[in-house]
């Protein structure tokens, strides 16, 4: 095998001094190779799922509802009629006699709860890079976050104003 | 390299971090006030004991401090939406972080008051 017939074969076939022979032709077609992305029946299920959009599209809309929800709660807690000082139980009390407000309160449980799991299991896939860590960090976040979610709605439920 | 295409340590980034700390604090206040709220399903008096501390003029502070993280994430969220859905939104981002911390400003200086004025009034007399 000489370098220069090589050279004169291998200029612009693109084969390279091993082969020695044109790999593809007209009888030969090169594979035709997939978009490394491309979905396909043999993708597995679960990656073709629209999770991540749909939690994209929850922080959003969830959001904008929660702007209302959350400022006009601060503003009745915090600035309307003496502020902080107002609040014990007899306030509760009389907030939660009127379903009004006890659905008022379980929507914004239930939207921030989940509008700031969602948030943290964000921040937990950027930061932590371990899979054990991952793992442990999201399970603690999700019993958390299921506890409080339904805490909060038992206790809306089931508040007695003559407890004693 | 023209300032206006640099993301990196700009108000782009810088917005970005602010979003993200106040959501993290905001969603660790929430699990404890859920908490502090079920009290009232134990007594009265386990409620009100609890709720006096959210009186004291300390935690008068953080509650400022609270209602500042709020409003950001909220007036932020907003801007987020408007970057994501408005077709003009990412070319006046800039702008409307501007206004959102001008919004800001003019509420937490409303805020002032109602929030940490009784906080005043206990530590200096009235």
């Amino acid at each position: 095998m000489s370098t220069d017939t090589t050279v004169e074969k291998s200029g612009g076939s693109g084969v390279g001094p091993v082969e020695d022979v044109a790999l593809y032709d007209v009888d030969h077609p090169a594979p035709l190779i997939e978009a490394p992305r491309k979905r396909t029946s043999k993708t597995p299920r679960a990656t073709r799922g629209n999770f991540e959009m749909a939690a994209w599209l929850f922080m959003r809309l969830s959001g904008v509802v929660l702007v209302v929800l959350v400022i006009t709660h601060l503003l009745i807690q915090l600035v309307l009629d003496g502020g902080v000082s107002k609040i014990g139980f007899a306030f509760v009390a009389g907030r939660w006699a009127s379903p009004f407000w006890q659905v008022w309160d379980l929507l914004m449980l239930w939207l921030a709860m989940l509008h700031g799991a969602n948030g943290l299991r964000t921040v937990i896939n950027d930061y932590a890079e371990r899979p054990n860590t991952r793992l442990w960090l999201k399970g603690l976040l999700y019993t958390a976050t299921v506890f409080t979610i339904l805490l909060g709605t038992l206790v809306i439920f089931t508040f007695d104003p003559n407890i004693r | 390299m023209p300032a206006g295409t640099l993301y990196r340590g700009r108000e782009g980034m810088w917005s970005w971090v602010a979003h993200r700390v106040t959501g993290v604090l905001i969603f660790f206040f929430l699990f404890v006030h859920v908490l502090d709220t079920a009290l009232v399903r134990v007594s009265p008096e386990a409620y009100d004991d609890v709720v006096a501390t959210y009186k004291t003029p300390l935690v008068a502070l953080l509650e400022y401090g609270l209602v500042a993280a709020i409003l950001f994430h909220a007036l932020n969220g907003l801007r987020v939406i408007a970057v994501d859905f408005w077709s003009k939104g990412p070319r006046y981002q800039k702008q409307m972080l501007w206004t959102v911390v001008g919004i800001w400003v003019v509420l937490m200086v409303g805020a002032l008051y109602p929030v940490l004025g009784h906080a005043v009034r206990e530590v200096f007399g009235s």
